[in-house]
């Protein structure tokens, strides 16, 4: 292990090894002072990023930030490697990547076919060099599709998660949030819920009532109940109708552990779903959250900062070929991002980092009532992550999540963003919208007092145990 | 003009969810009714959080009949509190010193945690509510913690000695409820316990959990940990109501 330094005028700055000068080069985060390993001044951050953008992309290839004989993360990331991917930026320093990532000659096409070649450490690594503006046009070139029954992420299109949740699991209750929010064209990524509980048979009932709801509408559509992969994997052996298997991951070997799992329950999480066939235009069954700071508050971070650990779980992702993955960047709370500026950053970042790797990202545009934060901050990010062409984005009824106690997106926001970007839902969930005279030409929505949408608002869920 | 709730084609889902369905839109945008509703509430929240608790004032009224020591953590104030949740678990030294070492069976501290609110709207009629119900018990001096954590028990409650220690804390706000008061049980309070070692009641406010409801579980968490000698995941609350502890604390 080498250190590095370099001389500001008088002053010369020391940096003990690659995951010090890392964790200095990061934009401010309350997480990384909370670990201690934060940059103390500000001119010590800008000279980690000099040093930073001077380190040639092999380095992360020869000196792992968490070693590979602790953890099977930096495994997967090492032995999965491309070489040959790689090989059209193998010479190239962070700072002249960061460069050509902004040239002309990186075109969509490029992107693609190196994803293969990055690592998280070195997406993360240019992340920490490039300002917001970098970070959202470098990701409006990338292309990252992947289907179950509708397709997501083709250019042109923003997809959206309905976001369900009630205190109590309370059906009428979930059937409400989901029917109001299919009448916004909402749901075209997932409609999905998080349990008040992990039991089964609770777990079970969401699915069934989705499914019926489905089948009743023939909505091109998936649902998900996130909880743990563990129970996801009994739904599937207990023939629950699951579309897809959903997990929290994290960046390491033991904050994956922290979460109940490891590669191996997850890849079985994987070949449960996909044994069911259950999808008609892919076979992307997983659905996977992330969050900077996760690592952290598991005290499973090594001493790497936030941002990059969180770069390390789209490595986990990518190996899953998950049909959505999202960061939740606001929800983990101030002592990881402590205010909208950190918030609208880390989003960003996490954007940019997973579509590099070829992760399909999404972004839980939102905050709790603790961080320095409110919904114009969620406006800001939302707007940014459009014009970044984010996958898709999560909402909840009046952007308030009765369930979680956090606040999020509404399904306004989403509506108001196709509008504004000119951005219609996935091509299936479109010609359904279409069909059931939701949509009109222009991209306007049907009124709820409107027949048409009364049809929906009036579905009466059967909620008795299944036939 | 006609009534709105004729109209309202959500009307069967009010009785069974507080979310924030059929608004309506103007354009493609929230009314502005929706709007303002959701700034009141999250103002309430926001004000829960960065509220002040008049310990002064509640330290004359507690200690009118019981001991009182006043602490703080080591956050200076409220950023730091938000940022360094490793401060707002520890005692402020200097402050440490006022505590003296006794035969306690249970200590209660009041703490501020994220909600101001609560603590000035519900701490004191639940500790109330609780030490009518333990006159056998030794109590130890109430403790009032500012800028306090849940974990700030361990460290008062192994300072004073006490078999165990109770925190009553204001939770984390949500938009429907600002004021909620939580209480966190632990056996043996010493610096470093897990959260898996700690009992919860949450949800103590006027739509939640009564205050006489929240001391009698209180108190029955309290008698089951001293006979058992432990609380944790090992000690269920069968009365109902116990949830899964908030990492956010």
């Amino acid at each position: 292990m080498s250190s590095y330094a370099i001389l500001l005028g008088r002053q010369r700055h020391v940096f003990d090894d690659l995951k010090a000068v890392m964790a200095a080069a990061s934009p401010e985060k309350s997480g990384d002072r909370l670990a201690g390993i934060g940059a103390d001044t500000n001119e010590r951050r800008v000279a980690a990023r000099y040093l930073l953008a001077d380190i040639p992309l092999r380095t992360f290839l020869e000196e792992p930030l968490i070693p590979y004989e602790v953890d099977e993360v930096t495994r997967l990331i090492l032995d999965s490697h491309d070489a040959a991917a790689f090989a059209p930026v193998a010479h190239m320093t962070v700072g002249q990547f960061r460069d050509w990532l902004l040239s002309y000659e990186c075109t969509t096409a490029a992107l693609s076919a190196l994803a293969p070649g990055l690592t998280p450490e070195m997406v993360a690594a240019v992340s920490k060099i490039m300002r917001n503006h970098d970070l959202i046009v470098v990701a409006a070139k990338t292309s990252v599709v992947t289907g179950f029954r509708t397709t997501i992420g083709l250019k042109g299109r923003l997809s959206s998660r309905l976001q369900p949740n009630h205190p109590t699991d309370d059906p009428e209750g979930v059937a409400g949030s989901t029917l109001d929010g299919l009448t916004y064209g909402v749901g075209d990524a997932v409609i999905g819920i998080n349990p008040a509980g992990d039991n089964l048979d609770a777990c079970m009932r969401l699915m069934e009532l989705f499914d019926r709801l489905r089948q009743r509408f023939d909505i091109p559509m998936q649902s998900c109940v996130l909880t743990h992969v563990t129970t996801s994997i009994k739904a599937v052996e207990a023939g629950a109708p699951l579309d897809l298997v959903f997990q929290s991951i994290a960046g390491t070997e033991a904050a994956n552990r922290g979460f109940g799992v490891d590669l191996n329950v997850l890849r079985e999480g994987r070949e449960a779903a996909l044994s069911l066939k259950r999808g008609t235009v892919g076979d992307n069954v997983m659905y996977l959250e992330t969050g900077q700071g996760s690592a952290l508050s598991a005290d499973a971070h090594h001493g790497v900062d936030e941002q990059t650990v969180e770069a390390r779980a789209y490595a986990v992702a990518r190996h899953l070929k998950p049909l959505i993955v999202n960061t939740v960047v606001g929800f983990i709370g101030p002592e990881y991002l402590y205010d909208a500026k950190q918030i609208i950053r880390a989003g960003l970042e996490d954007h940019f980092c997973g579509k590099l790797l070829g992760v399909p990202m999404g972004v839980d545009v939102c905050y709790t009532n603790h961080a320095e934060a409110d919904q114009d901050d969620m406006d800001n990010l939302m707007f940014l992550l459009a014009s970044a062409g984010v996958n898709f984005l999560i909402a909840v009824p009046g952007a308030d999540d009765v369930m979680l106690n956090y606040q999020s997106l509404s399904y306004h926001d989403i509506v108001s963003l196709r509008h504004s970007f000119g951005r219609p839902p996935a091509p299936e969930f479109e010609a359904w919208l279409h069909r059931m005279d939701l949509l009109d030409g222009e991209g306007r929505l049907a009124p709820q007092a409107s027949s048409v949408a009364r049809r929906l608002i009036d579905y009466r869920p059967d909620f008795r145990a299944s036939a | 003009m006609s009534n709105p709730i004729d109209l309202d084609p959500f009307a069967r889902f009010r009785a069974v969810t507080r979310a924030r369905i059929g608004l309506g839109r103007a354009g493609d945008s929230l009314p502005i009714r929706a709007v303002l509703d959701f700034q009141l509430a999250h103002a309430r929240a926001r004000d829960a959080v960065h509220g002040h608790v008049d310990f002064s004032a509640m330290a004359e009224r507690i200690g009118a009949t019981q001991s009182v020591i006043r602490l703080k953590s080591r956050a200076a104030d409220r950023p730091t509190y938000l940022a360094r949740p490793d401060l707002g678990r520890r005692v402020d030294p200097a402050a440490l010193m006022l505590v003296e070492k006794g035969d306690w069976d249970v200590a209660f501290v009041i703490a501020d945690g994220l909600s101001a609110a609560a603590v000035e709207a519900h701490a004191e009629i639940v500790l109330s509510a609780c030490l009518r119900r333990l006159g056998d018990l030794k109590v130890a001096p109430v403790i009032l913690g500012e800028q306090a954590r849940v974990a700030f028990g361990d460290e008062v409650g192994e300072t004073l000695g006490a078999r165990m220690v109770v925190v009553l804390i204001g939770e984390r706000p949500g938009l429907s409820v600002p004021d909620s008061l939580g209480a966190y049980l632990t056996f043996s309070p010493k610096v470093g316990r897990r959260d898996s070692e700690r009992n919860c009641l949450s949800n103590i406010h006027a739509d939640g959990l009564a205050h006489e409801t929240a001391a009698d579980k209180i108190v029955w968490l309290i008698r089951e940990a001293l006979r058992l000698g432990l609380t944790g995941v090992d000690l269920k609350e069968d009365m109902g109501g116990a949830a899964a502890l908030p990492s956010a604390l």
